[in-house]
């Protein structure tokens, strides 16, 4: 393949999310006209919100290491045909065994109890990501059932264990300990909160690619999501494989929340909503096509508008849900895929004049 | 304890049961319409959240709670015609769309609050659908306690079991809606329009799914709260699944759901020290095992959530 179609290549597979990013920004541009406030004012509070300094900037990548991993969990798990919308309780989950591990040990060096405290996290995010994997694989149970009812309980089973067991100290209000500093990651970007987590979540980008591209493994959980029948009656164990793919997914998500812990929070707080770096995954693996390139891209866009959408709210005045509204749209139209694919394939049916089959997306 | 005080407790358990189940019984009688008609319904939870705000929108417009019920009725019926054009028009993955619907719902209600009252979070009250007595009924001894005094809108959740399945597996139209879900190519040699059925299916799954939502802003409560269907859409979905996408299985399965969640207030009456976090559990975990087949193998019907290809 010369240089040229392969730009072309690129360049179509770009533009479906340059449409979607595009359509949302038009509806955006109505919602905060009839709020009746200035959609080029709040769009430029937005944009430069998230990268006029370098210190925003920095707040940005707090927003974008968490999405990474969770679109990457997310992306991953699309790739083995399960949609697994438990990452939020994976990442809570994470959260709180980094703040137990991170908080239990005093006088360990840095490079074991860094690495020690994210594989806490990691663990337990692919305990609560397995489960459903389990349950849909043994059982039949539908994943996004029982990962959306994982995340109902991650909320509660962490409230007990931060108002019960790892309340410090007893009778305070319902927080952990500080984690020691031996388990905190280094910030850069001062005074933003900007922190290494960041270079770990670009690893693992790079890490899942060749998992997912370069290893029998891999390969195996792409073969299941293409089609479990055929891959079943090529002798691949498709249960094995659904779990597999749902405890890295997990742990991919639980590593999210153990680096929050590490890079920004310190400490468990009671929860009393979801985080939210799993729902936004959603957004970024759809919009990334389920490629560790395209979750990059993903991540850093709404990671930006997150992060960009406090500056619109506070002196735009435009609420930061609009944000919310946005990243539906873009959903919708990823999802509604189907209508850009007929018109390039009645395209090429004109252009070629050859019955060319209809492409379907059954990716999800 | 005496007697009188334990039957006093039955009765509340029972009343509160069936409060707590009502928001599931419609919604999951939607997702029943839905599935049945071959469309998979995850932004049931979407559609119940814009539904109870504009319930407690339109009460608070008017003053009258029935219009508010219409208007957010309506609203989750409007809501689930985006959701089947993007299935059946546009093709598009069924979770990926009931995914962004779900989204949209919790950002774009609370924007909305913010527009309608400059307030986070939370709506002032509004009128509500007040308790009927009913007659001869709140007299009975220990029923009386227990049934006789509701919701309106809680005897409509029961009748309306009664009426979808009648509709499904007793009229015409209802058997059509079976035969498109489960095998929409033979339905449609015989002349049946896949697309006409299919919007039915999901837009009355909007309208209960709406009354679901309604009955959260102006039955149990009085006002609406951010994101306050708190999953119910999911369970209800979970709930419809394990009753066998059956009209009369889903409402025992919603029954056993709205019981676990009437449990959470009955232990601290009864005295018993169960941290409240392992009592919120229970209705999500109820769902898990409930999923898991406890009741027997649930199977969908054969064209659920697979977009149809063939000629309209």
């Amino acid at each position: 393949m010369n240089i040229g179609t392969k730009l072309k290549e690129y360049g179509s597979k770009l533009l479906f999310p340059a449409i979607a990013l595009f359509c949302a920004l038009i509806a955006g541009f109505f919602i905060i006209g009839w709020f009746g406030g200035d959609p080029f004012k709040a769009y430029h509070h937005l944009f430069f919100g998230a990268f006029g300094t370098p210190t925003k900037f920095g707040e940005t990548l707090v927003y974008v290491s968490p999405l990474i991993l969770t679109g990457l969990g997310i992306g991953l798990a699309f790739r083995c045909g399960l949609f697994n919308i438990g990452v939020e309780g994976q990442f809570i989950l994470g959260m709180i065994a980094a703040a137990w591990i991170g908080s239990s040990f005093t006088g360990l060096p840095a490079w074991i109890h860094i690495p020690l405290t994210m594989l806490a996290g990691i663990l337990a995010g692919s305990i609560w990501g397995a489960i459903p994997g389990f349950l849909k694989a043994r059982f039949g149970a539908h994943e996004v059932i029982s990962s959306i009812m994982m995340n109902y309980m991650a909320l509660h089973f962490t409230g007990y264990l931060v108002n019960y067991v790892l309340i410090e100290p007893p009778g305070s209000r319902p927080v952990t300990r500080m984690i020691s500093d031996s388990a905190k990651l280094a910030r850069f970007l001062p005074p933003s909160r900007a922190h290494l987590g960041i270079l770990i979540a670009l690893a693992c980008l790079v890490l899942v690619y060749l998992f997912l591209w370069k290893t029998k493994w891999g390969f195996e959980i792409r073969a299941v999501g293409l089609n479990s029948e055929a891959a079943r009656y090529a002798g691949i164990n498709v249960t094995h494989n659904m779990v597999l793919a749902m405890a890295v997914s997990g742990a991919l998500a639980g590593l999210a929340g153990a680096l929050q812990i590490q890079g920004i929070q310190y400490r468990f707080n009671d929860l009393f909503g979801f985080p939210g770096y799993g729902l936004d995954g959603i957004a970024v693996a759809l919009l990334g096509n389920n490629h560790p390139a395209g979750i990059l891209f993903g991540a850093l866009l709404f990671g930006a508008m997150n992060s960009g959408a406090l500056e619109m709210q506070s002196v735009a005045g435009i609420s930061k849900h609009l944000i919310g509204i946005m990243q539906a749209v873009i959903i919708f139209f990823v999802g509604a895929d189907y209508l850009i694919k007929k018109i390039r394939a009645q395209r090429a049916v004109r252009s070629e004049s050859l019955p060319a089959a209809t492409p379907v997306s059954k990716e999800v | 304890m005496d007697w009188g005080f334990i039957m006093g407790i039955g009765a509340f358990v029972i009343a509160s049961t069936l409060r707590a189940a009502t928001p599931l019984i419609f919604a999951a009688l939607g997702g029943v319409f839905s599935e049945r008609s071959g469309v998979f319904n995850i932004g049931l939870e979407g559609i119940m959240l814009f539904s109870a705000f504009f319930g407690m929108y339109g009460s608070y417009l008017t003053n009258n709670p029935w219009l508010g019920v219409l208007l957010g009725t309506l609203v989750g019926g409007l809501v689930a015609a985006v959701h089947a054009f993007l299935s059946i028009e546009l093709r598009a993955n069924q979770t990926v769309s009931g995914v962004a619907l779900n989204l949209m719902a919790v950002a774009g209600t609370n924007m909305l609050l913010v527009k309608f009252f400059h307030s986070v979070g939370q709506s002032p009250s509004v009128a509500k659908v007040a308790d009927w007595q009913v007659p001869l009924l709140k007299d009975i001894p220990f029923l009386g306690d227990a049934i006789g005094n509701l919701n309106p809108l809680v005897y409509l959740a029961l009748a309306m079991v009664a009426l979808s399945s009648f509709f499904l597996f007793g009229t015409t139209t209802g058997l059509r809606i079976r035969s498109v879900g489960e095998n929409p190519e033979a339905a449609a040699t015989v002349g049946i329009s896949i697309r006409k059925i299919r919007y039915l299916g999901v837009i009355a799954s909007g309208l209960l799914g709406g009354l679901g939502g309604v009955f959260l802003s102006l039955g149990s409560m009085d006002l609406f709260k951010e994101n306050m269907t708190a999953g119910r859409g999911f369970i209800a979905l979970a709930a419809m699944i394990s009753g066998k996408y059956n009209p009369v299985g889903a409402f025992f399965a919603c029954l056993l759901f709205g019981f676990a969640e009437a449990l959470e207030g009955q232990f601290q009456l009864l005295g018993m020290n169960v941290p409240t976090q392992f009592l919120h559990m229970l209705p999500y975990a109820c769902t898990i095992i409930l999923i898991l087949g406890v009741v027997g193998k649930s199977v969908p019907p054969a064209a659920d959530g697979i977009p149809y290809e063939g000629r309209k």
